[in-house]
């Protein structure tokens, strides 16, 4: 049925098979490699939350949520026992947000259900979180500056304890009592960061939470903050307080959680023990594993430079007159018909590295210098003129025009290019003539070239973008994470798009958090760590581990892995992708594959 | 693989394009906000003791007057200009609520102008015309120069320096400086009288001096139009107004874009005194007309910052200031002119929940059709592959 469509290098999803009927199954021996793809309780052998012992605090069942155009979580599980710290993971995008909105009422799930303390329960707003002890601090602060740490307490919980001496003492004893320190009647705004971090985690508290969800607690924090946040967290685990902690950091989650559940492309992959796993299984649980193999095609490297990247530097100072390196001597090459990768946990500098590049951000240092020709000092319009594609990170934010026809977005980025405009003046003809060209050319799934840009699934805009960047003959593509959100199969075509151009002696510049993807498509491999380039690779010579090491910062320099580990690695990914590419992804038999999830960490060893 | 689209034939024709649907999606909006803003008024109105029929009456009956029509016509050539001025800027999300403060010093200057030089009208007319917009623009480049360098918002920028409009009025127009040394009979200080060449053409019918400056509003809304929907700088406009980010990633400079803009909206603010001034009044003084600039905000609203949309909107809004202007007559019933005040406002703020509700109701409907659409055909294409195999 499929036939006529351009295989996938691989498929995901048969691979991490729905988790329920797989729970039933999970031979016990999975327990030994430390992660499984069933469940935390080491000594369950059923799908029923541990009897004997309390009952889950959190139980997620089959949660899916779509919205127009995107599946943001795919038949989630996830039980948290009571009294534990329960990490989250997932890369950005993952579903981990989604995931914690249901399940604090501010969104409603599709399908699935929640049970709360064994109860089932349908949460409509935030409120009924709360009510149900459920208790939530966001990434970014919602205090009152101007206001005390008392009245921000209480602002919105008067009925609770009243707004006065009463609630000071709550406050007082709350504080005291998880070791919180908080001064009631300090002022919000001389509070330093992590302070202000517990007085939300006490707000929270103060309605009588009992299971508290901290979203990226520790992004804003410096590493003492962290340990002390840590310290907490570990109070009000003795205290009988359950914690979800949504992290990406690999370390953090180690050191402090006793569970771990990892997210990737919207539904649960996995779960860890903490006490077993190692940083880089879990970075590899985290962004993937299976590989396409990347020994099957020719190299279409030449020798002429199209990209070439001299001591790029941005700082920015912050308030408190800190300056924060984002990027440190940047220096990299990209030969025409070459895709170079960069691989990198998320938030190391990818997004300055692709905005600078495209001119976005005021550089504080170095040179780009694309087929030879300066762009160091021009603007974002001159860079795409002179020939660079941008297929950008987020799409919705940075590549279309949502509420736009599709012929218009078709025009965005490129109105000054032939066919969209003749002088100043715009040819909405000619647009669309060629919208409809790239919708057939790139399967753009669309019934017409008027209907908005927002009414398309992922993966269809994804593809018109592609479409449009590759209208106009471009030197050099930035592709980053281009198929984020996007549904197998237009994965699989958007990669073949990305290699016929490379063919035909495009240099590509990929940033991807998946490691399949940058070991299947890329020829050389480099690695960002907080801002520099720290390693670089071949990847056919490197296993995701190694990889995975290098991206924690943990090893620097070429990586080179042992001929046999990687051959290893590779055959195990060539019966993966074998397997995987038998049928459509989702209808594979469930009870095939599991074992390859849990063999592919041993793999590398 | 085959293609789920439609051959190349199978292209829309314009006419699909603009699909009986979008054509009712967008006019639903304003009419329900001008039903119910007339519902809201004879409620209030009955329960003052008046019959709100009759109020209505002699606002439909107010019409049909030549010289009322004329009338109208000629405060909708003003109010057109002042919503454009508002609607250019909020196309790309840029609010200038400055245009009231523009369009005072623009009509000083020009008042000034006109008095001191006296050339053939050729010449005297579109002087007067580019001094105007070169005030106004100058004056809005402030706002927009402020936000792209320091960060200010225009909102607040563009208030405060109406303030200092009326101030710089204040300072200039006293005698010896714009306004002529003795003062003539008259209590109220204003500029001497223009020079004759500076009076711009009528046309006269039954009803009255039409303004002749109708046809440079219509040049303005039709100069806009093509602006927006036909050159780059139009799309570049446009884009930034619909995402901001995506537009900086696609290569517009929006910094310069915000200038630009309140520059070209302040520059046709910068007219909307002149009808007044070259038609009518012929100086400028104390009692020149105010509040346009705000009205215009409410008209390019309404209007939904559309060239022909605010059109019709600037039309409405003459129409209920000329017709509201009889009500208070004994001989008419001795309503009260309030009552107008209420319905712009009422229609003013019902369009805006309205025009939210239905966009967002026509991008849900829309996703729902793609989807169902696509399923449709790929249900169809799997059918026939069942057949062939």
């Amino acid at each position: 049925m499929r036939s006529t469509r351009t295989p996938g290098p691989r498929s995901v999803s048969p691979r991490f098979p729905p988790w329920p009927s797989e729970r039933n199954d999970a031979p016990p021996d999975h327990q030994e490699i430390a992660i499984t793809a069933s469940d935390p309780v080491p000594l369950r052998k059923d799908g029923t939350p541990s009897a004997g012992t309390a009952t889950a605090a959190v139980e997620l069942r089959g949660i899916t949520k779509r919205f127009p155009g995107v599946v943001a979580n795919h038949d989630i599980n996830l039980t948290v026992r009571t009294g534990t710290v329960h990490a989250l993971m997932g890369e950005n995008g993952a579903g981990k947000s989604t995931l914690m909105k249901i399940l604090y009422g501010m969104q409603k799930p599709d399908e699935g259900t929640i049970a709360i303390n064994g109860e089932q329960c349908e949460f409509n707003t935030p409120g009924d979180a709360i009510a149900r002890g459920i208790g939530m601090v966001h990434q970014h602060f919602m205090l009152a500056d101007n206001l005390t740490v008392l009245e921000n307490v209480v602002l919105g919980g008067e009925k609770l304890y009243g707004i006065g001496a009463r609630a000071k003492a709550k406050i007082k004893e709350i504080s005291d009592q998880y070791g919180l320190g908080v001064r009631p009647d300090a002022l919000v705004e001389d509070l330093g960061v992590a302070d202000r971090q517990r007085v939300e985690i006490l707000k929270v508290l103060y309605r009588g939470a009992k299971i508290l969800i901290l979203d990226e607690p520790t992004a804003v924090l410096v590493p003492q903050e962290v340990d002390a946040l840590f310290d907490n967290l570990r109070e009000l685990k003795s205290e009988g307080v359950t914690v979800i902690f949504i992290s990406h950091k690999l370390h953090e989650v180690l050191a402090v959680a006793d569970a771990i559940s990892v997210i990737r492309r919207g539904t649960t992959v996995g779960d860890a023990d903490p006490k077993a796993v190692t940083a880089r299984q879990l970075a590899e649980l985290m962004v993937g594993a299976e590989l396409p193999s990347p020994e099957s095609r020719e190299s279409t490297v030449t020798e002429t430079e199209m990209l070439t990247v001299e001591g790029l530097r941005i700082a920015k100072t912050d308030a408190e007159g800190i300056e924060r390196v984002v990027l440190d001597d940047i220096s990299l090459r990209i030969r025409k018909g070459e895709i170079l990768g960069i691989a990198g946990v998320e938030g190391n500098g990818q997004a300055e590295l692709v905005e600078a590049i495209m001119g976005m951000l005021p550089l504080d240092g170095g040179a780009v210098t694309l087929d030879g020709k300066d762009l160091s000092g021009t603007q974002t319009r001159a860079r795409r003129e002179a020939g660079i594609g941008y297929i950008p990170e987020d799409r919705h934010r940075h590549g279309l025009l949502l509420e736009a026809p599709l012929w218009e977005n078709r025009i965005l980025g490129h109105v000054t290019e032939e066919p969209n405009s003749k002088g100043i003046l715009l040819d909405p003809t000619a647009a669309r003539a060629d919208t409809w060209r790239i919708v057939e050319e790139y399967d753009v799934r669309t019934p017409g070239i008027e209907v908005t840009a927002a009414s398309l699934s992922g993966g269809n805009q994804q593809k018109l973008i592609i479409g449009r960047e590759m209208s106009h003959q471009p030197k050099l593509l930035i592709a980053a994470h281009p198929t984020r959100g996007v549904d197998v199969g237009a994965q699989a075509q958007i990669w073949e798009h990305i290699r016929v151009a490379q063919r035909a002696g495009l240099a590509v510049l990929l940033i991807s958090a998946d490691l399949d993807e940058l070991i299947g498509l890329s020829d050389t491999i480099r690695v960002i760590y907080r801002g520099r380039l720290v390693a670089d690779a071949d990847p056919a010579t490197v296993t995701a581990e190694d990889l995975g090491t290098a991206m924690t910062g943990a090893a620097s320099g070429h990586l080179e892995s042992e001929p046999e580990a990687v051959e290893q690695f590779h055959e195990t990914l060539v019966e993966g992708t074998e397997a995987a590419g038998d049928g459509p992804s989702d209808a594979a038999p469930s009870d095939a594959n599991p074992s390859d999830t849990a063999d592919d960490p041993k793999a590398g060893e | 693989m085959t293609s789920p689209n439609p051959p190349a034939a199978a292209k829309p024709s314009l006419a699909q394009r603009i699909s009986g649907e979008r054509i009712v999606l967008a006019l639903a909006a304003p009419v329900l906000a001008i039903l119910l803003s007339v519902a809201i008024c004879s409620v209030l109105l009955a329960t003052s003791g008046k019959n709100p029929f009759d109020a209505w009456n002699v606002m439909i009956t107010f019409v049909s007057g030549s010289d009322h029509q004329v009338l109208i016509l000629n405060r909708t050539t003003t109010y057109y200009l002042a919503a454009a001025a508002a609607a250019f800027g909020f196309r790309m999300n840029l609010f200038n609520i400055g245009v009231e403060g523009q369009y005072k010093v623009a009509a000083l200057f020009a008042a000034f102008v006109g008095t001191q030089v006296d050339l053939p009208s050729f010449l005297q007319i579109p002087l007067l015309l580019i001094t105007a917009m070169l005030v106004g623009g100058l004056y809005a480049s402030i706002a927009g120069l402020l936000k792209v360098y320091r960060g200010v918002s225009e909102v607040i920028s563009t208030i405060m320096l109406n303030s200092i409009a009326t101030a710089i009025v204040g300072v200039l127009l006293v005698p010896g400086i714009f306004a002529p040394k003795v003062s003539g009979t008259s209590n109220s200080i204003q500029t001497s009288p223009v020079s004759e060449s500076s009076h711009f053409f009528s046309f006269t019918t039954n009803g009255g001096q039409l303004w002749g400056f109708l046809v440079i509003a219509i040049a303005v809304g039709v100069i806009f139009q093509l602006t927006l929907t036909r050159t780059r700088f139009g799309f570049d406009l446009r884009a930034t107004g619909r995402s901001e980010t995506a537009a900086t990633a696609s290569g517009v400079n929006v910094k310069k874009m915000i200038v630009i803009s309140m520059v070209v909206s302040g520059a046709i603010a910068g007219l909307i005194g002149l009808p007044e001034l070259l038609q009518n009044s012929f100086y400028y003084g104390q009692t020149f007309q105010q509040n346009l600039g705000f009205l215009g905000i409410s008209i390019a609203l309404l209007g939904r910052n559309s060239p022909i949309g605010i059109a019709f909107a600037a039309l409405l809004f003459a129409f209920l200031d000329a017709a509201g202007s009889v009500l208070p007559l004994p001989a008419n019933g001795e309503f009260p002119f309030e009552i107008v005040d209420v319905m712009k406002g009422t229609i003013v703020i019902c369009v805006v929940v309205a025009y939210e509700l239905v966009r967002r109701y026509g991008l849900v409907r829309q996703q729902k059709r793609v989807g169902a659409q696509l399923a449709a055909q790929a249900a169809a294409a799997t059918e026939t592959k069942e057949v062939s195999a």
